[in-house]
């Protein structure tokens, strides 16, 4: 399964994205770990984009994580899941903050997975873990693909569980993924983190 | 640049911003590095350009290239009526408010972009039957993004998110009524913008101009780092009549600069600002 190289308390931030298909997951992911995981979780999900409102408290029926839409320049918590807001590119900043922006539509999306994945490769290297679960498109593939080269952690859906595989498969396509993993599996890793980090 | 990711290091981003400074006098460096490097990034992919070092050369020996350059830095995207329920505030609540002790308004968009928010205020001045006492100011940095604005062109497929935006913001007509298509592009009714002035102006370096009763500032100091948002908000603050309101992104925030204590908020949903102290 994980490889002992990969169980470390090296990890300072954990990224996810996902698209259609991945609500579930997500939510089961998000009601399975502690309120106090030691990690801020970026979490980018395509949405529409004129619905505001409504898609955090979604997530937060289950969890007993602080889920939050964060506000451009916001400081970055350890254990809180940022969730990309409506119509905004997400992006982690150098300096420990949370950029938002409204540049083009990505894989026609935004919030983009790509630019979320990119930016905190970017800032994150090695440690960084980089989830992407079920979606219709390509999107976070290239993300995924930054994440590798940045010699951090890349973990896909398996792709038979994958309600739509087609994301999760672009990235294989292109990057040498190191787990293909299912959401139980995913959920573990996650929590056996969360015990190093005591 | 790191060979094997075509990663652009911030040695040379400062290197870039540095020069640019000396020689175009434009301030680049507080800007939020993650979609900065993106830009540059994408221009060199743009122009075939290997390195920063390489756009450094091109800038220095090719005269126009920089105003192309700083088209292209400079993120143009946006729609007409953005945040329905933003124009719905501004038309219920705040042109009302400012109306009642006035007969005129003055308006400015900073960073008005292609226009297309001049012309989602255009329309809803309009339908409350006050368009003739307003007067709008639109500035950008980027010259050719204001000629862009004055000419009111957009291309037709773009007016299908314009027409949701205007529905859900519940105009009184259809947006038809505002264009006509000509070819694949819809060409906004002129007169519409007769009391829009346009001008070219940058807010990190430029001075305050004028005062106004309402300044949109949506989704451009998001570009910029909290230290050049802080400054650029002391500008804003002094170009507003006591009492004048301040609209920001949805998601953007003042409560992280200094003068935030002068303005107090009217609507935190929409992010709408009433400046209380000078």
């Amino acid at each position: 399964m994980i490889k002992q190289t990969h169980l470390t308390d090296k990890y300072k931030a954990v990224v996810i994205g996902g698209s259609a298909g991945s609500f579930q997951p997500i939510v089961q992911i998000l009601s399975s770990i502690p309120r106090q995981f030691p990690l801020p979780i970026f979490l980018c999900l395509h949405r529409l984009k004129h619905v505001r409102h409504g898609f955090v408290e979604a997530l937060s029926i289950k969890s007993q994580k602080e889920i939050a839409e964060p506000l451009d320049k916001e400081s970055i918590k350890k254990g809180v899941v940022y969730l990309a807001p409506a119509n905004y590119h997400m992006a982690v900043e150098l300096g420990n903050s949370i950029s938002l922006n409204t540049e083009e539509l990505i894989n026609n999306s935004r919030p983009a997975i790509d630019i979320t994945f990119e930016s905190a490769a970017y800032v994150y290297r090695d440690k960084l873990i980089g989830v992407l679960l079920s979606g219709a498109n390509k999107d976070g593939a290239i993300g995924m693909q930054r994440i590798k080269q940045r010699k951090g952690l890349t973990i896909i859906q398996n792709i038979e569980e994958s309600m739509i595989n087609a994301m999760p498969m672009a990235a294989k396509n292109i990057v040498d993924i190191d787990y293909e993993l299912k959401v139980d599996e995913i959920i573990s890793f996650l929590l056996k983190l969360n015990e190093l980090y005591k | 640049m790191s060979l094997n990711t075509g990663e652009i290091e911030i040695a040379e981003l400062r290197k870039l911003t540095t020069f640019i400074q000396e020689k175009f006098d434009y301030s680049f460096k507080d800007y939020a590095m993650s979609s900065f490097r993106r830009r540059i990034r994408r221009i060199l992919d743009l122009y075939k350009l290997q390195t920063v070092d390489e756009l450094i050369q091109t800038l220095n020996t090719k005269e126009d290239f920089f105003q192309e350059f700083v088209s292209e830095l400079t993120v143009n995207v946006t729609e007409m009526f953005r945040d329905p329920t933003f124009w719905r505030v501004l038309r219920e609540h705040i042109i009302p408010n400012i109306m009642l002790n006035h007969n005129k308004i003055s308006i400015w968009h900073a960073g008005c972009s292609s226009g297309e928010e001049i012309i989602s205020m255009a329309i809803v001045l309009d339908e409350m039957g006050i368009l003739d006492k307003a007067k709008i100011v639109a500035t950008d940095i980027d010259r050719s993004i204001i000629a862009k604005a004055k000419e009111g062109r957009y291309p037709i497929k773009h007016m299908e998110v314009n027409h949701k935006n205007y529905s859900r913001y519940q105009g009184k007509y259809s947006l038809q009524k505002y264009y006509t298509e000509v070819g694949s592009e819809a060409i906004i009714d002129k007169s519409l913008l007769e009391n829009v002035s346009y001008r070219k102006h940058d807010l990190v370096q430029g001075s305050v101009f004028s005062k106004f009763d309402l300044v949109l500032c949506r989704n451009v100091m998001i570009y910029f780092n909290q230290t050049l948002q802080n400054q650029v908000l002391h500008r804003l603050h002094e170009s507003l009549f006591k009492y004048g309101y301040l609209v920001i992104g949805s998601k953007e925030s003042l409560i992280w600069c200094d003068i935030a204590h002068k303005f107090i908020v009217v609507n935190n949903e929409e992010k709408i600002y009433k400046k209380i102290k000078d």
